[in-house]
């Protein structure tokens, strides 16, 4: 603990049990000797697959060579997902908060930090903020009733041919059901409470490239209507299936295409398989002593080909960039056919990038296959770090001094006060508890480098008045960050809703844009009907150079009104035309899906959309990518 | 500090040095005098000292100063909400003192107001003013860009920061007349700029309005109106007023209105995502959707300070009086008033009528008040001069003196004329039209609104608004029975009617005269300037022969709209020559206009003036 005057009490998302163990670690690719790095070089070489082999590989040999004896090679994703994540909420099954007899919050299973422990705050926390009560429990549906999701509307001759062409094919409807949404509040409350809309009719695996090219060519010749899926954590309604399609709708599950078919050390590329799941691809290639760095905070469950498809950003793209900074190379599949570059240059002046067209083209153009990425070996050394500010207004402008000096680490976010009183409720002498926000950090690099830049950083915030808080902090922050989805389902058990949603803003209206948005909710709220106050906070999580991304986070108590996701849906609206009057972005990264469809044209002009439109007639003449996001 | 940086900002990005070629440093420089001649200075200690005097003034001119209770308490919500701008009316020099004293009195914080610059030169009292909060601008600068920029910087910055609300005049002066002004909307773009830009969640526009029983300037009003030049506001002028303070001005009433929200306000009709693309300090100029809403905002904001005025039974004295020039029997006007008070009172007005007093004891109260404009003898009541010179000079000085008395008196009537406005257009509009069809009486209703709506506050766009209204009141009053294609008058509506048409009599009077005499008028080079004597003299002629009884066609504020409204019909054009603007008239135009007038006035309506109209429109 490094700050001074610091009297941390219990906060709401600290455990009893807190370890005091240090964020900063040794990476482990120091040990690596020049003997393990050939050895790992032949061990890819193995795995690799020749590029030039591709096109002539059949499905039924990609599908031969899917089992694989490399241990670093996870298994992928199951097709039944159902069995290690909840259908109608937010991640795997084992792992969900929950008040215990006691009236103590838990967090069970084994997977993260917070596991196992006790959360004897929270309740407070939770009972205060929102007026909500242990007695008044809004409990799921425990299981999906199969009757209530409609039979298949099937398309034979297609599905037919998809297994004559040896694909796996499911009309099982929890397997539908699966990938019939996102994580949208509207969509897991119909889940919650048993409500089943429009969902896919088929599932399809495809095992890798060739597959996918089978599979929309059967399509196209079939009419049916594709709906690629990858993670499954869009926020923009982006996996809705449209309900006025009125052909076979097939979801295209690209989890079994999740191999990293080559690493190239000369030139730090990896090529991968767009299935791949985020925290697969990194352990994967951190078993070689690489990384891509790319870490949104869905990496857990969303994949590489969504990445893309959604143009997503990643908690330390001030090192390694966000995603259209880190591909190379993309290729997609397409009704017209494959859309690819010709060679792995790193920059090409050809015209307007057509990586560019795919990237943010949620799903309605094709389906990424494969992607070459660029990555980094593993950095020698990582901190946390953490920093008090007096008051918000003093966070962001020394966010925007730090901007301004280009020496962000690897990660830098800032937490408004309601924020920190959730993740800390600490004390620190001389700043208002009720005004005091946090600054959390990431550094990353070489030793002396890290130590050199924390120092810049912390000479900067204390021009600010910000005073470093330590390490743990720091890490604590982070930590939350995995764990808020599943408090969200925690939430529903007891009559709160909430969600968050993003936008990117120039420096000078950050702080405007923050206040004005957060007193929008509230009022919004107010004039709706919301009988308890609702938590409305913003944070800063990336920084531009011309500006940031800002977060916001608003759930509120429902008891009493009788359509809440109708009072949540306006509220979400109003909050998103207050960010576009204040010079706010329609998103930094979740994307437009269909959720925010009608300010495309507000926002890139008619033209813009105009080209989008005519770009998307040409590739899928026969809307076969029918899921009707962004146009 | 923070003012600074913006003014570097103005500095460097208004096109000022760019157009002038001077350097930054000059700019900035020039900048920093017109901040200086600018800033208040508000100081607690000359504010006490301001109130102590006030205090001691106020009590010696007014009976009583009566203010709504529920409006503070609301105005001291909203300043804890939102930054708070306040928007008085103006009928005197005293509405910003007096809005001052009272936020002081009831421990609101103290508004920085924007003042007209010819207080500065009152040095003494210029500098008290500033302390107590007066910041000063100059009357125009329309074309200086570095004034406004730095004006409009130094007003953002206080109401971004909060500290106090801003108080200004949306009617820009003044009103001589006591009707209320088409408001200026460049103060208002000014304050609301910082929502526009998402500086602020949102500003709080309250309206308060001011009215006095007895205006300290009724009769220098007058004057000013005939031509009689003002006087440059010095401290010897304020000194030589103290002569007033040992008169009785009757009761003063200020009623602080609903805060109104400007993002309420602005709801669907502005995009503010217009402003996202210029850095926030580069000043812009309004769209034209934004002017169109600054207008439409600052219509309605005077319309809500018209709304709220509180009015004494002499407006409706004066009205009578008015209308009777060869004066009333005390019963008759007693009766008379009566009848008007339930009038006015059905129309909405805010009239502070003695609750248990008798009519007749209510009458003579007023009467004594305002015993300076009146003869009474017998039971009969005149308007007449009473402190008339001894020698009677001239013919004209004698027309000028009984001017001063009724232009005095009219500007208590004119308190009242929002009430009857709409009611009395569609009454001289039935009168006019060619049938009883609706839109015939629709025509005639919305061509008199046009040309009277730089006279009277009529929001633009609002013409069918305003004809439903007043049909409305009318038929509520059991005047009119509107049908679906016809408006019948009733068979009691008839005194109503004659009466609501004699309100609007002075001024279609008024604007025949003014195109009359640009009928005949034969100087081909007609200035601007000269316009205003010129048309006095026409019209004191007209008088002198006996041929015009109505004196209000002297007041200049009316020539001015008919001029106003004549240009803005296109049938007079401004045409530059040199320094000179001269009126270019297009008689044919002119004269139809007058016709139209002629047909719609109350003491000939026989023919029809909608064929007239149609070729008025041909003329033009």
């Amino acid at each position: 603990m490094t700050g001074r005057g610091c009297d941390l009490h219990q906060s709401p998302a600290e455990s009893l049990t807190s370890d005091s163990k240090h964020g900063s670690s040794m990476a482990s690719s120091s040990s690596s000797s020049s003997a393990q790095q050939r050895l790992r070089i032949i061990a890819g070489h193995l795995q690799k697959r020749p590029e030039d082999e591709n096109a002539s590989v059949a499905a039924q040999e990609c599908k031969a060579e899917a089992p694989r004896s490399e241990p670093s090679s996870a298994t992928p994703v199951p097709r039944r997902r159902q069995e290690i994540m909840k259908w109608n909420g937010w991640g795997y099954s084992d792992s969900r908060f929950l008040f215990n007899k006691k009236g103590q919050a838990e967090f069970t299973g084994k997977r993260y930090r917070l596991s196992g422990l006790i959360l004897p705050s929270l309740k407070d926390w939770f009972e205060g903020t929102f007026g909500a009560n242990l007695q008044h429990r809004s409990p799921a549906t425990p299981s999906l009733n199969l009757s209530a999701v409609a039979p298949p509307n099937l398309n034979q001759p297609f599905v037919e041919d998809l297994k004559a062409a040896g694909l796996t094919v499911s009309h099982d409807p929890e397997d539908r059901v699966f990938r019939a949404h996102g994580h949208c509040l509207h969509e897991v409350f119909a889940l919650r409470e048993g409500r089943i809309g429009r969902v896919p009719d088929t599932v399809v695996w495809p095992s890798c490239h060739s597959d996918v090219e089978k599979i929309v060519e059967l399509a196209c010749e079939h009419n049916v209507c594709l709906i690629p899926y990858g993670g499954g954590t869009s926020v923009s309604s982006a996996l809705e299936c449209p309900r006025e399609e009125s052909r076979s709708i097939v979801s295209l599950d690209t989890s079994q295409m999740s191999r990293i078919l080559w690493i190239d050390e000369k030139n730090l590329t990896a090529h991968v398989e767009a299935g791949i799941i985020g925290q697969d691809l990194e352990r994967q290639l951190n078993e070689r002593g690489f990384c891509t760095g790319h870490e949104p905070d869905s990496m857990e469950f969303s994949s590489l080909g969504g990445w893309v498809a959604t143009r997503a950003s990643g908690m330390k793209k001030n090192i390694y960039g966000n995603i259209e900074d880190l591909v190379v190379h993309i290729k997609m599949v397409t009704p017209r056919g494959v859309i690819e570059k010709s060679c792995l240059g790193p920059r090409m002046s050809t015209g307007p990038d057509i990586h560019h067209f795919i990237l943010g083209s949620e799903g309605t153009l094709g389906v990424v296959t494969e992607v070459t990425l660029k990555i980094r070996p593993i950095p020698e050394y990582q901190k946390y770090g953490s920093v008090v500010f007096p008051n918000f207004q003093q966070g962001v402008a020394c966010l925007r001094e730090v901007a301004r000096q280009r020496c962000a680490p690897a990660s830098i976010r800032l937490m408004d006060n309601e924020q920190f009183q959730f993740g800390y409720r600490s004390q620190f002498k001389g700043f208002d508890p009720q005004h005091l926000c946090v600054a959390t950090l990431l550094f990353e690099g070489d030793r002396g480098k890290v130590l050199q830049h924390e120092k810049q950083v912390y000479d900067i915030a204390a021009k600010f008045g910000g005073l470093a808080a330590g390490e743990d902090n720091g890490q604590r922050g982070y930590m939350l960050t995995f764990v808020i989805a599943y408090l969200r389902d925690l939430g529903m058990d007891y009559y709160v809703i909430g969600e968050s949603f993003e936008t990117s803003v120039p420096w000078d209206r950050v702080l405007d844009l923050c206040r004005n948005v957060k007193e929008r909710i509230v009022r919004e709220c107010k004039e709706r009907g919301v009988q308890f106050p609702p938590l409305s906070t913003s944070r800063v999580t990336q920084t531009y150079d011309a500006g940031a991304c800002v977060y916001f986070y608003f759930a509120f108590n429902y008891r009493g009104l009788s359509d809440p996701v109708h009072v949540y849906e306006q509220v979400e609206h109003a909050a998103r035309e207050e960010i576009l009057a204040n010079g706010g972005s329609l998103s930094h990264h979740h994307g437009v899906g269909k959720l925010r469809k009608e300010w495309m044209k507000e926002s890139v002009s008619g033209v813009g959309l105009g080209m989008l439109k005519s770009v998307k007639e040409y590739v899928d003449p026969q809307n076969i990518f029918g899921n009707r996001n962004l146009l | 500090i923070c003012f600074e940086n913006s003014m570097q900002n103005i500095v460097h990005n208004s096109d000022v040095s760019s157009e002038s070629g001077d350097s930054t440093e000059c700019v900035a420089e020039e900048a920093s005098l017109i901040l200086d001649e600018m800033a208040h200075r508000l100081q607690l200690s000359t504010v006490r000292f301001f109130v102590f005097t006030l205090s001691k003034a106020f009590k010696r001119l007014f009976r009583s100063v009566c203010v709504n209770e529920e409006g503070i308490q609301r105005l001291q919500q909203a300043v804890q909400e939102h930054p708070v701008v306040l928007l008085p009316s103006h009928r005197s020099y005293m509405d910003f003192l007096m809005m001052s004293y009272l936020l002081y009195m009831y421990d609101l914080p103290l508004p920085v107001i924007a003042a007209g610059m010819d207080f500065m030169s009152m040095k003494f009292v210029g500098e008290m003013l500033r302390m107590s909060g007066a910041f000063f601008i100059r009357r125009s600068f329309g074309g200086d860009k570095l004034y406004w920029a730095v004006f409009s910087e130094y007003v953002k910055t206080m109401l971004r920061n909060g500290y106090a609300p801003i108080e200004f005049f949306l009617e820009g002066t003044r009103s001589r007349t006591c009707k209320s002004l088409t408001p200026k909307t460049g103060l208002l773009n000014i304050v609301m700029e910082p929502f526009f830009k998402g500086e602020l969640f949102d500003v709080n526009l309250v309206p308060v309005s001011i009215s006095y029983e007895r205006i300290l300037e009724e009769s220098l009003y007058a004057r000013e109106l005939l031509g009689i030049p003002k006087p440059k506001e010095s401290t010897s002028g304020l000194l030589k007023a103290r002569r007033v303070l040992s008169e009785d001005y009757g009761s003063m009433y200020v009623y602080f209105g609903h805060p109104v929200s400007v993002r309420s306000l602005t709801e669907g009709k502005i995009t503010r995502s217009q402003y996202n693309l210029l850095p926030r300090c580069i000043p812009q100029k309004p769209s034209a959707d934004t002017h169109e809403f600054l207008n439409d905002a600052a219509f309605r904001l005077v319309r809500i300070q018209e709304e709220n005025m509180v009015l004494k039974p002499w407006v409706l004295i004066a009205t009578l009086l008015l209308q009777n020039p060869d004066g009333m029997d005390l019963s008759s006007l007693a009766e008379q008033t009566d009848w008007l008070r339930h009038l006015a009172l059905a129309f909405g007005a805010y009239l502070d009528w003695p609750d248990h007093e008798a009519c007749s004891e209510v009458i003579s109260c007023s009467l004594a008040l305002h015993r300076h404009l009146l003869s009474v003898s017998a039971g009969h009541v005149q308007l007449s001069v009473t402190d008339a010179p001894q020698v009677e000079s001239t013919p004209e000085e004698a027309v000028f003196h009984q001017a001063v008395v009724v232009l005095s008196c009219a500007s208590y009537r004119n308190q009242i004329l929002h009430v009857f406005l709409r009611p009395a257009l569609l009454a001289v509009a039935m009168q006019s039209a060619n049938s009883n069809r609706k839109d015939d009486v629709y025509n005639c209703f919305n061509f008199l609104r046009n040309m009277f709506s730089n006279e009277f506050i009529l929001c633009p766009g609002d013409s069918v608004q305003d004809f439903e209204e007043a049909c409305y009141l009318l038929m509520k009053r059991g005047v009119l029975q509107v049908l679906e294609h016809e408006i019948v008058m009733s068979a009691s509506g008839h005194s109503t009617l004659a009466f609501l048409s004699s309100v609007l009599d002075p001024f279609l009077q008024g604007y025949q005269v003014v195109s009359r005499y640009l009928c005949e008028e034969t100087n081909e080079n007609l200035t601007e300037k000269e316009f205003i004597p010129a048309v006095r003299n026409f019209a004191l002629k007209l008088i002198l022969a006996g041929r015009l009884k109505c004196y209000e066609a002297l007041s200049s504020d009316l020539q001015k709209n008919a001029l106003a409204a004549f240009l803005r019909l296109k049938a007079v054009r401004k045409v530059k020559v040199g320094d000179q603007v001269t009126l270019k008239v297009n008689k044919i135009a002119v004269n139809s206009l007058e016709d139209t007038l002629g047909k719609s006035d109350v003491t000939s309506h026989q023919n029809s003036w909608c064929s007239s109209m149609a070729m008025f429109e041909i003329a033009i």
